[in-house]
């Protein structure tokens, strides 16, 4: 155990070193001068080139890219060029925002989906059936900005059940979680109506059904702990999307998350906030696969780690 | 009748320039409450050297003062914690007194020396500020650096002199720039590279709260110089909120003024529902959107071309797809910037003659180019009517429709033949003509990475631009903006640009926001000027 979870942590690093890298020259490369953006348009030529120098973005990539390493390495992930602030502590002060709408929102969509998945199983090829698969066909393909508009036009603006948008109570997090819970439960449907046909075929449920056990205690106690697996691994991924940051439910809800800041960034080419951002969403997606890969045990005892 | 009077009201103010009387605020106007405004992007930075955005610009106008301001609503010059100033003959030395007693946000009170701090602060390399170029004319500008500016002397506590190293009568409009703010240098020194999230002042308000990502609260300046202003006790700007959602929170009295204004797809219920409309304040707009034609790219190097080009375009059409939030406009200027040619008509829309005279060009069958647009909407949608004009005149436009940072180095390396600049440029720093010249249309910033994308440069209209800025006589002023209005006349006649349009601003306000019209189409604080506005509960 110890010594898997060593390799994979080293894999991990590998893999955060190769994001780095890669997000770091895409940057480097791309046609858009972040010293112009800074300089704005009334610069001369002149405040131009000093700021170039000032930022080091004079020097060859590899001097650049080293440098940031350096820095990172001590914890340092510099500052914004437009805003000045530690790129640190723009991405902590949303870090709880984006925390709190990702468990919403995963728990909706885990809500949704697996009650539609499991329904459709169970009534596999009925109207019941068709019906939840085309709905979550719908779902997943629903365009981010209009649902959330119109949920928040129902449910705040007429209804009045909730603020319109803003942050800070329970009654906040509600309209901005179950947008994305809807959004996102067609996935975890899809996967929960598969996984749960195939269990439902296996030879043991067959011999559950055959001692006699009730119908709810088979689905329950048999075929769901064998059905979920796949799901979790989803969440593992889903995690990683969500600490990227979900720009547009952000912005309709006013929810003070990362996808605001992140998109922020790339339109004005602030490279370290970009960095910043990257780096931790793919740290939340290493450790979120790393995590639903050490949990997989515990809910089925024939995966072993190795 | 309400947006003519509101224009015309614009208008009066413009046509006495440089008679700067003492601004009388609004007489019913009562003192308290709060007000909410919200935003959609975050706010970058506070700190006057640094923040150089619309959204932040008035902000910092309110939490700081320069020497020199502008009375609200207006675009003319007053006296701002300079109490008054001197002009040497040559033009050469500024002296400026300083009102006495006049404190900062931390008690202490502002000086000469103050001034000099961060006149150097600004100009000095580290501190990065996209401002530093104004300062040009400063003697010691080029060797600005931690040492300071040599041009700026300290006479005596409360008297500033500043010698020029050439005239500039555009100098007192630059000491009215956010860039020229009176900064304390202990609060700079403590706060390091964080003082744009901790500004201190001498302005109206002073920040009380910023909730990064969320919010930031201004409190009033009890202690404030101008008597009887700011009337609010605070102001809340909300950020990271959607426009559409914004007036939905306005229509249901959570907000007090959208600062992204009207989203597109709400302006015409907005505007077809008389109790909204009524709240709904429109003015002029010191900005021009235009088609940058590269002079160095054929065949836009031939002038017939450019001409053709100019007749080609369907101005009128153009501000239909932003619901008619514009006028067309016929050259660089905008209508309400000193200088303006009244009686100039412009190319007329004419397809007919635009196809005789790229025939006359020897391309009778056409061309194919490329037109350059920022990604975000309205932008690709002009795009396609310009590109739709020019087909009719046989010209193949492809449009390239490019991230915003992607559109202005395409246009600073001089690649893009046709730039729309929508969403870039050109909104003027200051009113005066010469903001429209330098930086867009002349030598200055043609080259690698400027933004006169056009690269069109004309050593004759450069010589008399220097001429007209070294008009700084205020008596002589009829006169440099008449010379200003023959060198916008010079560009036409060459036609490196197509001026398309003009924005005209619409600021909607709720029920209870007081304060004349004018504050809330104010040229120079976008979307309104704080200082002034009021509450009536």
């Amino acid at each position: 155990m110890a010594a898997y979870l060593l390799r994979r942590l080293i894999q991990s690093a590998l893999i955060l070193l190769g994001v780095s890298f890669i997000t770091f020259f895409l940057l480097y490369v791309l046609p858009a001068d972040p010293v112009r953006q800074i300089a704005g348009r009334s610069a001369t030529a002149q405040t131009v080139e000093n700021i170039r120098e000032q930022l080091g973005l004079d020097k060859p990539f590899v001097v650049q890219y080293a440098r940031y390493m350096g820095g990172l390495l001590q914890g340092d992930m510099g500052r914004s060029y437009l805003q000045k602030t530690q790129v640190a502590e723009l991405i902590w002060s949303r870090l709880p925002a984006t925390l709190l709408l990702m468990a919403g929102a995963i728990f909706c969509e885990l809500v949704l989906g697996l009650t539609m998945g499991i329904i459709a199983a169970l009534w596999r090829g009925r109207s019941i059936d068709q019906t939840l698969m085309v709905t979550s066909f719908i779902t997943v393909s629903a365009p981010q900005f209009v649902v959330s508009l119109l949920l928040l036009y129902i449910f705040a603006v007429k209804l009045g059940w909730f603020p319109i948008g803003g942050y800070g109570t329970f009654a906040h997090l509600v309209l901005p979680a179950v947008t994305l819970g809807i959004l996102g439960s067609g996935w975890y449907s899809r996967m929960m109506r598969s996984s749960m046909i195939d269990v439902l075929r296996a030879d043991y449920i067959r011999t559950a059904r055959a001692k006699g056990l009730t119908r709810a205690r088979i689905i329950l106690r048999h075929a769901l702990p064998n059905a979920i697996l796949p799901v979790i691994a989803m969440i593992g991924i889903d995690i990683g999307i969500f600490m990227g940051g979900i720009v547009v439910v952000e912005s309709v809800f006013g929810w003070p998350g990362i996808g605001q800041l992140a998109w922020q960034a790339i339109q004005r080419v602030d490279i370290p906030i970009i960095m910043g951002v990257t780096l931790v969403s793919a740290c939340a997606i290493v450790l979120g696969n790393l995590l639903a890969d050490l949990i997989a045990p515990l809910i089925d005892p024939r995966i072993r780690l190795r | 009748m309400k947006k003519l009077l509101a224009s015309t009201a614009v208008m009066l103010a413009l046509a006495l320039p440089g008679v700067a009387q003492d601004y009388t605020p609004d007489p019913a106007a009562k003192p308290g409450g709060s007000i909410t405004i919200t935003y959609k992007d975050d706010v970058a930075t506070l700190d006057p050297a640094i923040g150089y955005d619309w959204q932040n610009w008035s902000m910092i106008k309110s939490l700081f003062d320069g020497l020199m301001d502008y009375t609200p609503g207006t675009t003319d010059l007053r006296p701002g914690l300079a109490e008054s100033y001197e002009i040497s003959e040559d033009g050469l030395i500024y002296t400026f007194k300083l009102r006495a007693g006049v404190k900062f946000h931390n008690g202490r009170e502002m000086t000469a020396e103050d001034v000099k701090y961060s006149l150097d602060r600004v100009t000095n390399p580290e501190t990065q500020s996209p401002g530093a170029g104004f300062f040009g004319a400063i003697a010691g500008f080029e060797n600005a650096g931690p040492g300071g500016l040599s041009g700026v002397e300290v006479v005596d506590p409360l008297t500033v002199k500043i010698t020029l190293s050439r005239p500039d009568a555009t100098f007192l409009h630059v000491m009215a720039l956010n860039f020229a703010s009176v900064v304390p240098k202990e609060a700079v020194d403590e706060a390091g590279a964080d003082f744009g999230k901790k500004p201190v002042g001498t302005g109206a308000y002073k920040l009380a709260e910023w909730t990064l990502g969320q919010r930031l609260v201004f409190e009033k300046n009890a202690d404030y110089w101008r008597p009887g202003v700011p009337f609010l006790d605070s102001i809340v700007f909300e950020v990271g909120q959607e426009p559409v959602v914004a007036l939905l929170r306005l229509q249901n009295g959570e907000v007090d003024l959208p600062g992204d204004g009207i989203p597109p797809a709400k302006f015409q219920e907005v505007m077809g529902d008389p109790a909204q409309a009524a709240r709904v304040v429109q003015g002029g707009q010191l900005q021009t959107g235009y088609i940058t034609l590269n002079v160095t790219i054929p065949p836009l190097d031939k002038v017939e071309v450019r001409k053709a080009i100019n007749m080609a375009i369907n101005k009128e059409r153009i501000t239909q797809i932003i619901n008619g939030r514009a006028i067309p406009a016929n050259q660089p200027l905008p209508p309400s910037m000193p200088g303006y040619t009244k009686d100039y008509a412009g190319y007329p829309y004419d397809p007919e003659g635009a196809k005789k005279l790229l025939a006359d060009a020897g391309l009778a069958d056409g061309f194919e180019t490329e037109l350059y647009v920022m990604n975000t909407d309205p932008n690709p949608r002009i795009a396609q009517a310009i590109q739709q004009d020019l087909a009719a005149i046989g010209i193949k436009a492809n449009i390239q429709n490019l991230a915003q940072a992607n559109v202005i180095e395409a246009g600073g390396a001089g690649t893009a033949p046709m730039i729309w600049s929508g969403g870039m440029a050109w909104i003027a720093d200051f009113p005066d003509p010469s903001n429209f010249y330098g930086p867009i249309l002349g030598c200055a910033g043609a080259g690698e990475g400027g933004w006169n994308w056009s690269k069109f440069c004309d050593p004759a209209l450069d010589a008399k631009a220097v001429e007209a800025d070294s008009m700084f006589d205020p008596a002589k002023s009829a006169d440099r903006l008449k010379l200003w209005s023959d060198i916008y006349m010079g560009v036409m006649e060459q036609a490196p640009w197509v001026p398309v349009f003009n924005e005209e601003r619409y600021t909607m306000k709720s029920e209870r926001m007081g304060g004349e019209d004018a504050l809330y189409v104010d040229p120079v604080s976008i979307p309104v000027n704080y200082d002034y506005v009021w509450v009536k509960q």
